[in-house]
């Protein structure tokens, strides 16, 4: 099962080296990983896409939490959250054709045209891992997409509930 | 009035001094000779040179092992660093709370390649329970302030600390204040074990009919032996230990069944696979003691306590978790069982102690002596007799180290010093010396074996330089012998590499250190010679020991068996 994990850790040199060794010490699964400061600038807030059983869930948890830089660790995926990750799209619109195609598409996803050349759309999508999965399907069958880069996903508890100092 | 003002090096100084640190085992080197200036300078801590820092890691370990004080080492950049590395791997995966001072090249330097350079914290990053990197002086008092708060509290750990040179020099002079009530608003280890799951733990206590307890390396750390001894008396329980956990009960207890695991007694192994609840108090369910994880004590409840989360359901699954210091826990079972007015279950408690009794009865901890080879167990058993079993005893790596976890029954905590996690060759000789240097009035044995002794035998020399007089009682097969038992029952007597060769005349070897040299061939001679060996009290001992060879350890579990699955003899299953 996919969870998303949130991270507060100090914002010292090291310690996402120290999130990154354990995972790869202990053998778990990093689908996609984000970092960046929060507000405070003091704390830094790591963002971790993974695949695994309960079990390794729980020793994933535990073990994150072990290190002395995380304050705190949350499963976001455990309850009610929004998820939401970035997509960069370069795809080829050679002709007339394609070229309306792929405006077609881009505007029923939602998404925008951020870069034109004289074959190429640059696309930008923003929504949930399922969203930017089926854009990338469509335009896959419409066109060639000659490169993709993704941002990996961030993830915010719906309502109250909050990750903080 | 002038404020006194201090370089980086000072600093590190000052910073021991104010926690109190006694002693700082390293080597000198490039990166580090502004801070050995700064010892030289003053009396309050003593440094000892070692001849490998791999030594100066395992020395402040015996140390603190030996003693519970925070262990210090101080190694230069580069190679003097990476010599630590297996010192730090040996006290992470005990637990063993250790400072490591590491010197680094300039911060100009760092990330070029610079002589004698090697990221120092990135390699021991997995090893380590947390590092510092200082990049001013400003930085050192606070780092080492907390690097000593991280490594002596929760689960113990090493801890290294990177200096690169250009802070500690004694151009750059600031005020120096240190705090050692040290905060951290991202480490809060759990102390008190919640109440809900003391009260479920000792209902599930109350009503056992068969209950164990299995208590390892954690009661040593939490200095929680009395405790556990109370305990196993209310409860009138059976108690077994791990390697790691010898002496956290008088190994002469009536209660005390054993140590239990691969090469554990019968009556612990069993009274484990047949238990109804599990109290485990300070250990982690290691492979060396489950054996099969599939068929691990399948009717058992187990309560488990410990300061570490992650040791919690991690190989075996506990019922009953309860996160906490152990001492703290165990007060607040013992007063949770008052609480309740808790009377022990004398007719379960008879049938099962009968049960135990007949186990204990195939003896599956012995030996026959054949022939007039010295067996190895016997060496042990004399050095027991002669030292009263009150002797500090630090062992290398192999079946001499099982042996002496069999035959050496510990009275007390912190006496046996021993390399279980990790397993390391080379511990004992180091180890023993950071032992004696805390202890020097008492009995200091290093038990090692013909392999062991010489992968940091060039400490004989630190030895003579600081007078370290152990006595080092090497069993000497001329082989690698768990290697070779290992051979001779799984790979069909193939001795690949395990037979040592070239071995040195140790005497005279011990003696060109200025030490003594003591052989033993016979078995007519052992007991006097060891005798002797024990009646010189100024001066390093160097006993040699001419052992059986073909001498395996048994009981040994059998491989993807339950813990209950043994060899008591060659051939013959329990």
């Amino acid at each position: 099962m996919r969870h998303i994990l949130a991270i507060l850790l100090e914002n010292e040199p090291g310690s996402l080296s120290r999130i990154v060794g354990l995972f790869s010490q202990r053998a778990f699964n990093i689908e996609s990983l984000t970092v960046a400061p929060t507000q405070d600038n003091s704390l830094s807030r790591i963002t971790i896409a993974t695949r695994g059983d309960e079990k390794i869930l729980e020793q994933i948890v535990k073990q994150v939490n072990k290190l002395v830089d995380v304050i705190k660790i949350t499963d976001i995926t455990e309850r009610k959250h929004i998820e939401r990750e970035l997509l960069l799209v370069k795809v080829a619109a050679m002709n007339d054709k394609s070229r309306t195609e792929v405006k077609r598409i881009t505007d029923i996803f939602r998404g925008d045209i951020i870069d034109i050349g004289k074959q190429i759309y640059t696309l930008q999508l923003t929504g949930n891992a399922e969203k930017l999965n089926a854009f990338i399907e469509v335009l896959t069958n419409e066109t060639e997409i000659i490169e993709s880069v993704r941002s990996g996903c961030v993830g915010i508890a719906r309502g109250e509930k909050a990750l903080r100092v | 009035m002038t404020t006194e003002l201090f370089s980086g090096a000072e600093m590190v100084v000052k910073s021991l001094s104010a926690l109190k640190v006694k002693y700082i085992f390293g080597y000198p080197g490039g990166s580090v000779l502004d801070i050995y200036d700064a010892i030289f300078q003053q009396d309050e801590i003593e440094h000892i040179l070692v001849r490998h820092e791999q030594a100066a890691t395992h020395m402040a370990d015996g140390y603190t092992r030996a003693t519970g004080e925070v262990g210090v080492v101080l190694a230069t950049s580069g190679p003097g660093a990476t010599n630590c590395v297996t010192g730090i791997a040996t006290a992470y995966m005990d637990s063993i709370p250790m400072v490591i001072l590491a010197g680094q090249v300039a911060s100009s330097l760092i990330g070029n390649d610079a002589f004698q350079e090697t990221d120092i914290v990135g390699c021991t990053r997995p090893i380590v329970k947390h590092s510092f990197n200082c990049r001013s002086l400003q930085d050192i008092p606070d780092a080492i302030a907390k690097a000593f708060y991280l490594a002596n509290s929760g689960r113990s750990g090493p801890v290294v600390v990177e200096l690169p040179k250009d802070i500690l020099i004694p151009q750059n002079k600031e005020t120096f204040s240190i705090t050692t009530d040290v905060k951290m608003r991202s480490y809060n280890p759990t102390v008190k074990g919640h109440p809900k799951q003391i009260r479920k733990a000792v209902k599930t206590i109350t009503n056992a009919k068969k209950l164990v307890i299995y208590s390892g390396g954690g009661i040593i750390l939490a200095n929680a032996s009395t405790l556990l001894t109370k305990l196993v008396e209310t409860l009138n329980a059976p108690i077994t230990n791990t390697l790691m956990g010898l002496g956290g009960i008088s190994g002469t207890h009536e209660n005390f069944i054993g140590m239990l695991g691969m090469h554990g007694s019968l009556e612990a192994n069993k009274s484990m696979a047949n238990a109804d609840v599990i109290l485990a108090l300070g250990a982690r369910f290691d492979d060396r003691v489950t054996n099969n994880v599939e068929k691990f004590c399948p009717n058992a409840t187990i309560i488990h306590v410990d300061v570490d989360p992650t040791s919690i359901s991690k190989t075996i699954n506990a019922h009953i978790p309860v996160v906490g210091l152990v001492d703290i826990v165990m007060q607040q079972m013992l007063d949770e069982l008052a609480e309740t007015n808790y009377t022990k279950n004398e007719a379960a408690l008879t049938l099962w102690w009968q049960q135990i009794h007949l186990w204990r009865e195939v003896k599956s901890v012995s030996y026959i002596q054949e022939g007039d080879k010295i067996k190895p167990q016997r060496v042990v058993e004399a050095m027991y007799k002669i030292t009263n079993g009150e002797a500090y005893v630090a062992s290398d790596v192999g079946q001499h180290q099982m042996f002496a976890a069999q035959y050496y029954p510990f009275a007390k905590p912190r006496q046996w010093i021993n390399s279980g996690g990790a397993g390391t060759m080379g511990f004992g000789l180091p180890a023993a010396m950071g032992v004696k240097l805390a202890f020097p009035d008492k009995h200091v044995i290093c038990i090692t074996g013909d392999g062991s002794i010489q992968m940091n035998i060039q400490e004989l020399s630190t030895c003579s330089q600081y007078n370290i007089p152990i006595v080092i009682i090497m069993l000497n097969n001329r082989s690698l012998g768990m290697v070779r038992q290992w051979q001779d029952m799984v790979y069909g007597g193939r001795h690949s590499s395990s037979y040592m060769e070239s071995l040195p005349d140790f005497i005279k070897l011990a003696e060109s250190y200025g030490h003594v040299g003591i052989k033993i061939d016979t078995l007519e001679e052992l007991d006097s010679k060891l005798e002797q060996a024990f009646s010189i009290k100024n001066r390093l001992v160097f006993v040699d020991v001419l052992v059986d060879e073909k001498e395996h350890v048994y009981p040994m579990h059998i491989r993807t068996g339950a813990i209950d699955d043994m060899w008591i003899k060659k051939g013959v299953k329990a």
